[in-house]
Parts: C-alpha cells; sequence; structure tokens
C-alpha cells in the first residue's frame, strides 16, 4: 500500500470513529497573533473566556503562507494551510477558528481547493505526509462573534458597575479584502456590503457608520516591500472614515490593523487628530467591561488611552443623565402616588363622614 | 526560435487553473476597482488581453503582474466569471518556475525571505524575515525607526518559534518543488 493510500485509509478511519464535540474549537493563531498582533490573540482569548466558548490552539501548528505562498506556487498555497487542517482533525476538532483574516482565507481557501480541484484530495495526505480527509470547517472571529451576537447584546447592555464605554460611539467596520472575498471562500457575507461586523458592533451598543472604504484594499502584505503603496491606500481609508464621522475604525486582520495603525503617522499630512484602529475582539471585550489592559489596548501605535478616557467621560456624563432622569421621573411619580393616596384618603374620610351609608338604605 | 504558436500561454493557463482567458469581453470593471492600478503598465484587463495575446515572454515578464495584491477585487466584480486575479496568480507562477519573470527586487526579497523563514522554523519569524529582506533587497535601512516602538510594544520576537514538525514542512516544501 502506497504511503498516500494508507494515510487515507486512516484518515478514512479517524473522522469515522470520533465526530468530536466536547473539546470545543480548534485555535489557529497564526504567526501574526504570535508575533506582530499580540493584542488580537490577548483580547481574543479574553473575550472567547468571558462568552463561555471553549478553545484550544491547535499543537504544532505552521504558518499557512500568507500571501508568499500562493504566490509562488498554488500547491504549497494549499499544502501549507492543510497541514493544519490535518492537525486539527488529528487532534479530534471539527471546526478551526482563525481570527487572522489572510490566515483564514487561506485555510478556508486550503479546505475547498482539496473538496473540489481534481486530485488534490488524493495528493494532498503524500504531500503532508499525514492523514487527511478535509472534514474541518474554517470560521473567523467575526463569525464567531456573529454567531453570539444576541449573548454580547444582553451582557453589553446588563446593569453593571463600569457603564458601558462604547454606548452611541462612532465606529468604521473595515472588512477590507480577506474577510468577503472571493465571496466563495469567505462564508455568507456580501463581498461588497459586509454587515456582519456591523452587526457585533450595534450587539456592543456602538453605532456602525455608513461608509465607502468597507472593502477596499489597504495594500496588504506590501506594508514592507512597497510602503508608499500601502501609506497611499490606507489614506484613503482613513480619511473616508473620518469624513463619515468615525471616531475609531475597527478590523479584524492584523495585515490590515498594522497598514493602518503603525502606518498612520505616514499617511498623516495636514495634521489631523488620529483615529485609533481597534479589533473587533478588543471592541467587544470593551462592551463586556474587561479591563483594557486585558486586551492589549496599550500595544497600539495610535495611541488609544485618549480615545479610552474620552469614552469614559462621556459614558459617566451619560450615567449621570440618565440617573437624574431616572431621579426625576422617581419624585415625579412619588408626587403622583402622594396625591392619588390624598385623594383616597380624603375619599374615604366623606364616605366614613355619611352615615346611612347607601348599603345601610339597602339592607332597610 | 520562437515557441509560443505550440502552446499559448492562454492554453497553459486554461489547463492549470480551469480558466478560459478568451471569455474576457475587456469591459475593463476589473481595472476600474484594482487598488493598484494607478501604479502598474499593465492593469487587470489589458494582463488578460496579453495572456490571449502574447507573445508569451512578454505576459510573463511584466513587472505589473507582481504589484497585484490578490485583493481579489477584479474577481469579485467581474460580469463574466473570468477570475483575473487567478489568472494572474498563474501567470506569476508560470513566470517563476519558467525563471522569465521579472520581479521588482523588492518584492522578490519579500517573498524570498518570508518562505525561507517558513521552511526553517515552520512559522514566520518577523525579525529573521526583515533582517533576510533587507540583505535580499539591499533596503538595509528599511523601517529601522519603527524597530523599538515594536519592541517596546512586545511585537517584535528576537528568537524564532520554531515547531517540531519542521521536518514535515521542509518536505512539502520539496513536494511542491518550492526552493525560496
Amino acid at each position: 500500500m502506497s504511503a498516500a493510500a494508507e494515510a487515507t485509509a486512516q484518515a478514512g478511519t479517524g473522522t469515522a470513529a470520533q465526530p468530536q464535540t466536547g473539546r470545543g474549537v480548534a485555535y489557529y493563531p497564526g504567526c501574526s497573533l504570535h508575533g506582530t498582533s499580540p493584542e488580537f490573540d490577548l483580547s481574543l482569548r479574553a473575550v472567547v473566556q468571558a462568552l463561555d466558548i471553549p478553545v484550544t490552539e491547535i499543537d504544532d501548528w505552521n504558518c499557512c503562507g500568507a500571501s508568499s505562498g500562493h504566490t509562488t506556487d498554488h500547491l504549497l498555497g494549499v499544502a501549507l494551510p492543510a497541514r493544519n487542517l490535518a492537525l486539527a482533525e488529528a487532534q479530534g476538532f471539527d471546526r478551526v477558528l482563525a481570527p487572522c483574516a489572510a490566515c483564514y482565507n487561506r485555510l478556508s481557501a486550503a479546505h475547498l481547493a482539496v473538496a473540489h480541484e481534481d486530485g488534490l484530495a488524493e495528493r494532498m495526505p503524500e504531500i503532508l505526509g499525514r492523514p487527511f480527509a478535509n472534514s474541518v470547517e474554517v470560521f473567523n472571529a467575526v463569525q464567531m462573534l456573529h454567531e453570539a451576537a444576541e449573548t454580547i447584546a444582553e451582557k453589553a447592555a446588563a446593569p453593571s458597575a463600569i457603564p458601558n464605554p462604547l454606548k452611541g460611539i462612532k465606529v468604521a467596520a473595515y472588512y477590507g479584502c480577506l474577510l468577503v472575498r472571493p465571496a466563495e471562500v469567505c462564508g455568507g457575507d456580501d463581498p461588497e456590503q459586509p454587515t456582519s461586523m456591523d452587526e457585533v458592533i450595534s450587539a456592543c451598543g456602538a453605532d456602525p457608520v455608513d461608509w465607502n472604504m468597507k472593502v477596499e484594499c489597504c495594500g496588504g502584505a506590501f506594508s514592507v516591500s512597497r510602503t508608499a503603496s500601502v501609506v497611499r491606500l490606507g489614506r484613503a481609508i482613513v480619511d473616508d472614515a473620518r469624513r463619515c464621522g468615525a471616531e475609531a475604525i475597527v478590523v479584524a486582520c492584523p495585515l490590515c490593523h498594522s497598514n493602518l495603525d503603525l502606518r498612520q503617522k505616514a499617511m498623516a499630512t495636514r495634521g489631523e487628530k488620529p483615529l485609533p484602529v481597534l479589533f473587533i475582539t478588543e471592541v467587544v471585550g470593551l462592551a463586556l467591561g474587561l479591563p483594557a489592559e486585558s486586551l492589549g489596548l496599550k500595544r497600539h501605535f495610535v495611541a488609544t488611552e485618549p480615545f479610552l478616557q474620552d469614552l469614559a467621560v462621556r459614558a459617566a456624563k451619560r450615567e449621570a443623565a440618565e440617573k437624574t432622569a431616572r431621579d426625576e421621573a422617581a419624585a415625579k411619580a412619588a408626587v403622583r402616588a402622594a396625591k392619588r393616596a390624598a385623594a383616597e384618603a380624603e375619599a374615604a374620610a366623606t364616605a366614613a363622614a355619611a352615615p346611612g351609608a347607601p348599603e345601610g338604605g339597602e339592607a332597610q | 526560435m520562437t515557441t509560443s504558436t505550440a502552446r499559448t500561454l492562454a492554453a497553459e493557463i486554461l489547463e492549470a487553473t480551469g480558466i478560459n482567458a478568451a471569455t474576457c469581453y475587456q469591459c475593463g470593471k476589473c481595472s476600474a476597482g484594482c487598488p493598484m492600478a494607478s501604479e502598474s503598465d499593465l492593469r487587470p484587463h489589458q494582463v488578460m488581453r496579453r495572456v490571449m495575446y502574447g507573445p508569451r515572454e512578454r505576459a510573463l515578464q511584466d513587472e505589473s503582474v507582481w504589484l497585484c495584491l490578490t485583493c481579489e477585487t477584479c474577481s469579485a466584480r467581474c460580469p463574466n466569471d473570468c477570475d483575473p486575479a487567478r489568472v494572474i496568480d498563474a501567470v506569476r507562477e508560470i513566470g517563476f518556475e519558467s525563471g522569465q519573470a521579472v520581479i521588482p527586487r523588492a518584492i522578490s526579497a519579500f517573498h524570498k525571505a518570508f518562505l525561507a523563514q517558513i521552511r526553517s522554523n515552520g512559522r514566520l519569524h518577523e525579525m529573521g524575515m526583515v533582517m533576510e529582506y533587507k540583505l535580499r533587497s539591499r533596503d538595509l535601512m528599511k523601517d529601522v525607526t519603527n524597530a523599538p516602538g515594536m519592541f517596546a510594544r512586545g511585537k517584535l520576537n528576537l528568537r524564532p518559534d520554531r515547531i517540531d514538525g519542521v521536518a514535515e514542512v521542509k518536505r512539502i516544501f520539496e513536494r511542491c518543488g518550492v526552493t525560496p
């Protein structure tokens, strides 16, 4: 039996034997979340814990190769992510959470390619040197949070000691390329007018703005090799978000984050106020009342402190105004209740003062 | 000397990807949405044209395809499902493998440094990648001012994160015929 046939046979029995449910989802952090975007990893872990979604990091995962892999060789672009899908499968999972948009796109594209391209499913176990049944589903952080939107909305609206700092704050949901394109790789959202991240933002109590650059490209992997292009593309995105009234941009991709956050200094030409760039998991974390430090919010290049302080001040004012309104309403209700009580007492007194009450008359 | 009549690039791409470049009717919608159009000599619809009507060498040697970010806007908007992004990927792949590609030095240096990191560690080590990139691109001063800020924010690891399955990953590169 050839290695490939053997591997396929093993893979077949593997999936039949254990439809996994108990261990939650497999977590594929990818290189960025372990390297240049630790705040995405921190905030994601904090949020899944708060939402009670158990995640386990895939043991010995490798880089998905985005975007140099598929640019150089199609097969390599499929095989590198496929090894991670094979690992997740062998470790007993049926779903992989890949928060990084680039990793998500490559993992999902590999899953589709193996399912649909002639001969790939047969070749893959031999290329990987592992059994591979392609049985694992891939999803990203936005999809996970969208599934949990109701819970997030309940928790964000629940009364707590710290008022939700996001209520009524205007933010721009930036999807970029890899969360929405190609549509067949990226699940159900509309590739031109996606709404899933906007809905998560609404669940947090914030207001997503309507704007034009939701799905425009930030320059992705050219951050290092062609920085001028990235600055040109990023400037258009940041300017439009600001023009449309956003106070922050929300992203779900470490490349988008780095291109809009680290490179924003190079974009500012007219001394504009910098626009903070937050990960969607950081936004959800704030709505759930998690402390800013636990979400890694101090690790950004565009400082988030002034923004967070502003939010806290506005939340406190809003809270005070609401309290005043509540107190006034309570006072009015008290006055009304007192008046009603007085009227009732008066009526009772009048009734008592008149002997020969109607019922007495009737009895006679 | 030229063999372009024997097998056209379009035929080769059709075989490799199942995409028939001849179905492109040059409406230009792809190019209207392309974020790199203003920086490229050939815009997506022109790449589609050149793939169809060679000469093959000129299609493979044009550096515009290497400026493609694979943002997929062209393919998402194509009214006839021609998938220019996949065609551009195929042109790059064929050009790279045949040694005919003319890749801008910085971009080639980035891809090579990136893949070399994965091949030797299984994961990307940014610091190592950037060092190798600088040597390959000869752009030694690139982003040096950002390094302290990244380090202070815990965004740069000094040591690579090497996986146990590094030999497996090396074998994947071999079996795919890629040597960065």
